[in-house]
């Protein structure tokens, strides 16, 4: 990916490129966590599961093809979001799939969450978010 | 429903490969160009992706069982392995914002784990 340098005049184009991207990035997360929950409902029909067993059901369990398929279309996605923005933004955008899986875990597994595991989901988005602060622009 | 402990190795270890994945991707896109042709004949990216779908056995292996509310956030580690690759094959430099992001996502990954009960 070439990274033009960036003159002052291009700023405001360089924010809407950025607020496309962000909502782009905020619709990967939604399509990630669909594809988590996917993988897990096909997981959890898994009998005895061997790995050899287990690599041939994503060829042949439906959730969890449809799982990985809407984890591709969100990496397809994700290409598409990072050539009009910054990786130090998108970042911690991304990290969202974290909020979500556990939001969803509840409502579909009955997960059950504590002050713990939210504090520790914080924790963790915070994290990503620091650590995208330094990546390329 | 404790998520067991077996689950939990399961998923790092398929964090683990992942990372492994990005590496050789990474390694493999900064000698991309001459168009879509060879993004098929390039080696690395084939490695890459023979890594990303490694990595799912384990992944999907160790979340049969347990809470995805737990086991899911530690996918987040191969952030970290992530970093040490970059370190090591890359070169790139730890700054004080990517130790102070990897601390944060240990934390983070303890106090998930400490909330599985």
């Amino acid at each position: 990916m070439s990274t033009a340098a960036v003159s002052a005049g291009q700023e405001p184009q360089r924010a809407a490129h950025r607020s496309k991207g962000i909502g782009l990035v905020v619709i990967c997360t939604l399509l990630g966590a669909a594809g988590q929950i996917l993988i897990k409902l096909g997981a959890n029909t898994l009998v005895h599961p061997t790995p050899w067993s287990t690599f041939l059901a994503f060829f042949t369990n439906p959730l969890l093809i449809a799982g990985y398929c809407l984890y591709a279309l969100m990496t397809v996605l994700f290409i598409f979001a990072l050539k009009d923005g910054e990786l130090s933004v998108l970042y911690p955008v991304i990290s969202l799939s974290y909020v979500w899986v556990a939001g969803l875990s509840v409502w579909f597994f009955h997960d059950t969450l504590n002050w713990l595991k939210l504090l520790g989901i914080v924790t963790i988005v915070t994290g990503v978010a620091v650590l995208g602060k330094d990546s390329p622009k | 429903m404790k998520t067991p402990v077996e689950s939990m190795l399961l998923v790092l270890a398929g964090s683990f490969l992942g990372s492994i994945g990005a590496g050789f991707l990474k390694a493999g896109a900064g000698k991309l160009h001459g168009g879509l042709r060879y993004l098929f004949l390039n080696w690395k990216l084939a490695l890459g992706v023979a890594f990303f779908v490694g990595s799912s056995v384990p992944y999907v292996l160790g979340i049969k069982k347990g809470q995805l509310s737990v086991l899911y956030p530690l996918v987040s580690l191969s952030y970290i392995w992530a970093l040490v690759w970059a370190r090591i094959f890359f070169k790139e430099k730890f700054t004080r914002n990517k130790v102070a992001g990897l601390c944060l996502i240990l934390l983070g990954i303890l106090f998930v784990g400490l909330g599985n009960r």
